[in-house]
């Protein structure tokens, strides 16, 4: 136990000393915790849309400025011809094209019945999916106040209507952050702790001070324990600091407990610096330390669910995600924090993550070798 | 100039030799194509629903045979309780519930009218509301089914086309944001990294007293990583051909030049940041926190752009990834010429010569 009092001494001054290390500890994640959810928003609003109206009449007239007054649509030309629509799609002026044919009055009321063409640019296959979505519905609607102006409805509607009623539980206001903030302070924590851990040991074999070290008769174990703990401490005020920030500035409070968080986030760190500490036992030289974990980190975040659903993906894709424990944390950190899931509600994710720690820690301590 | 390629050669080796980087940087890019192209979806499908139906008539059932034959939703629990539907939600198990009163057949057949609720988990604000959308859809067609030989007076019907890409696959906007995402790592990060090891370790002084001329040290530290990031290119490329089915619509030339200016431009960063930093940490630390997370983010290939708060719009504008992703976008997908980009092209242009100017300008002869 002495020994491994005096090693973390050690680490904590290295860590202390150099103040590179301590700016990009918490300096950089806040900055980045204050400013990603905002940019990480994929609600879909201001489409531009281009308009290209052949019949300039009262009907058409109507209908557009329904559409501008949605608040989805920002209306940014007239094209007089379709063609010239589609060259402002083509240089991402527009959107979305609306084309209103000549006669849309005129055979709306004596034919009763018309055509409206709609071009999305689908390149973004979701902007273009809503865009067109949110359009169609805006027509849907005119269309039954046009039709309720010609027909006299009789007292009982003939037709069966069935209301569908909408309830938006656990975010009521769709406010986007509230998503955002949880899995973002996951990927954050999951980048520095496990490229942190990655570092350093190799930081050791490169300037050469791990020979002292070895040949010191410090335990394996205390060697790795040394080196986590540390880091673990310092993952866990990280956590804290971005906890307080989602806090104030976000609102966010969880519905769930504080300490349901802190439960769960002290094994994943512990799994996820282990990661990074067996990277480090195998790597030579740090940039290599780094690719490697930087390239598992990225596959991590990416199928994580954080950016995107997992239960799109195909299946081969979800049982990878299985043995991702970042998926786990997002999953907890935003159970707990939006729908407030407590400790039974989140056993299964806990186990897993625990299994990953024993595994990766057991694996550096049994491949880190004092003979080099 | 023969010094010149002795340079290259030993800059060369340094990536030759160390395998396990080599492989990394060149299956790093396969590996995201790949997850982009086959994993990673915008799209929302076979999210799981629960049912709790209070009439199990014949109207309800066919509404949940509806929705669950469609893609989108996998109907996995009934439930027999209203209570139940929080619990199953804090378990994390569902993204919607479906409630029907009792009742709903008579209602709907005798008084025409009858009431569906949906509840959805909203703590991801977008996939609730795509649910919501479909669900309603499905509910509709159910509805319009219902009075089908009533022909609707008075009907505007929509005609839809989606332009470039009519199956909405989320490669067609990935594919180019990888682009950015890998050019810019291998490059800039790799280089400033390179750069400074050298610094850390001691070598640098060797170099620096040798005849050659610091510009010429810092191009020749560069060349090794534009091959390899013009491998990269190439790779991206077939892959997505061959393998993601994502066409390359405009000229391949063009497509290629753009790529090795943004190459150089995200170089000129490396060169930058390897001037700042003076340990590897602090290089790979200020390369991922200013250069990856940004590209991700600002070059508008996982989050609309017009979306964010105008500081973060404007802000955007100083990321080479966005006006390369632009680029890419016309050209490749969009398939237009040099005249739809050539502003674009002159913006990664002129911020490639004046991060090129500031990076050799504050290169450092001497050490501290």
């Amino acid at each position: 136990m002495r020994v491994l009092k005096f090693l973390l001494q050690k680490e904590f001054r290295q860590i202390f000393r150099d103040p590179s290390i301590f700016r990009v500890l918490f300096i950089a994640p806040i900055a980045q915790l204050i400013i990603l959810p905002l940019a990480a928003n994929y609600q879909i609003k201001n489409i531009n849309l281009a308009v290209v109206d052949q019949d300039h009449s009262q009907y058409s007239q109507i209908l557009i400025n329904k559409i501008t007054a949605s608040g989805y649509f920002r209306l940014k030309d007239y094209s007089a011809t379709f063609p010239q629509a589609l060259q402002s799609i083509e240089l991402d002026k527009a959107d979305l094209v609306l084309e209103i044919p000549n006669h849309f009055q005129k055979d709306l009321v004596k034919e009763s019945k018309v055509n409206l063409f709609v071009a999305a640019n689908a390149i973004n296959g979701i902007k273009a999916g809503l865009g067109s979505a949110y359009i169609q519905q805006i027509i849907q609607n005119y269309n039954q106040s046009v039709r309720m102006q010609w027909i006299q409805f009789p007292r009982f509607d003939p037709q069966p209507i069935i209301d569908v009623e909408y309830s938006n539980w656990y975010n009521p206001n769709m406010n986007y952050p509230y998503f955002m903030v949880p899995g973002i302070l996951v990927m954050l924590l999951t980048i520095i702790g496990s490229n942190f851990a990655a570092l350093n040991i190799v930081k050791e074999k490169e300037l050469g001070t791990i020979e002292q070290i070895n040949v010191s008769p410090i335990k394996k174990i205390h060697f790795i324990l040394g080196k986590l703990i540390p880091f673990w401490i310092l993952s866990l005020v990280v956590l804290t600091a971005g906890l307080i920030i989602a806090r104030v500035i976000y609102g966010i409070i969880p519905l769930g407990h504080y300490l349901t968080i802190y439960i769960f986030s002290a094994i994943y760190l512990l799994a996820i610096l282990g990661l990074g500490l067996l990277l480090s036992t195998y790597a030579q030289t740090q940039q290599q330390s780094f690719l490697v974990a930087f390239f598992l980190i990225m596959i991590f975040n990416l199928m994580s669910g954080l950016f995107t659903p997992i239960e799109s993906m195909p299946h081969w894709a979800q049982v990878i995600t299985w043995f991702n424990p970042v998926t786990y944390f997002i999953e907890v950190m935003r159970m707990v924090i939006l729908k407030g899931s407590g400790l039974a509600d989140i056993k299964n994710q806990i186990f897993a993550v625990l299994g990953f720690a024993v595994f990766f820690n057991g694996w550096a301590i049994l491949s880190y070798s004092k003979r080099s | 100039m023969n010094q010149f390629f002795i340079f290259v050669k030993k800059e060369w080796l340094h990536i030759w030799r160390d395998r396990r980087t080599l492989f990394i940087l060149i299956w790093m890019p396969i590996v995201q194509i790949i997850l982009y192209g086959f994993a990673l979806t915008n799209e929302v499908k076979n999210a799981d629903v629960a049912v709790f139906n209070q009439s199990n008539d014949v109207a309800t059932t066919t509404i949940i045979n509806e929705i669950n034959a469609s893609r989108y939703f996998n109907v996995i629990k009934y439930l027999n309780s209203y209570n139940e539907i929080g619990s199953t939600f804090r378990q994390g198990k569902i993204r919607m519930a479906i409630v029907f009163p009792p009742n709903f057949q008579d209602n709907l057949l005798q008084k025409n009218y009858a009431q569906i609720q949906l509840i959805a988990d909203a703590s991801d604000p977008n996939t609730a509301n795509t649910l919501t959308n479909y669900a309603t859809a499905i509910i509709h067609d159910y509805q319009q089914s219902l009075n089908q030989n009533k022909d609707l007076p008075y009907t505007i019907n929509t005609n839809l086309r989606m332009l470039y890409n009519p199956e909405l696959k989320s490669a067609y906007s990935f594919v180019p944001g990888v682009m950015a995402l890998v050019l810019m790592l291998v490059c800039a990060m790799m280089t400033s990294i390179a750069i400074v090891r050298e610094k850390e370790l001691g070598t640098m002084e060797v170099i620096l007293v040798s005849p050659l001329k610091p510009f010429r040290i810092i191009i020749a530290k560069t060349i090794p990583y534009l091959f390899v990031s013009i491998f990269n290119i190439a790779c991206i490329l077939l892959l997505s051909v061959y393998v993601l089915n994502v066409p390359i619509n405009g000229s391949l030339v063009l497509l290629v030049m753009e790529s090795i200016l943004f190459t150089i431009t995200a170089l000129a960063i490396g060169i930058l940041i390897s001037n700042a930093a003076s340990t590897q940490q602090s290089a790979m630390f200020t390369s991922l926190l200013s250069l990856f997370l940004p590209t991700l983010l600002f070059s508008g290939f996982l989050f609309p752009i017009e979306s964010m708060p105008w500081p973060l719009q404007i802000i955007s504008n100083i990321v080479p990834a966005k006006w390369y992703y632009i680029i890419v976008e016309s050209v490749m997908i969009k398939g237009l010429g040099f005249w739809a980009v050539w502003k674009e092209t002159l913006i990664l242009v002129v911020m490639t010569l004046v991060l090129l100017g500031i990076s050799i300008r504050n290169f450092k002869i001497r050490l501290a």
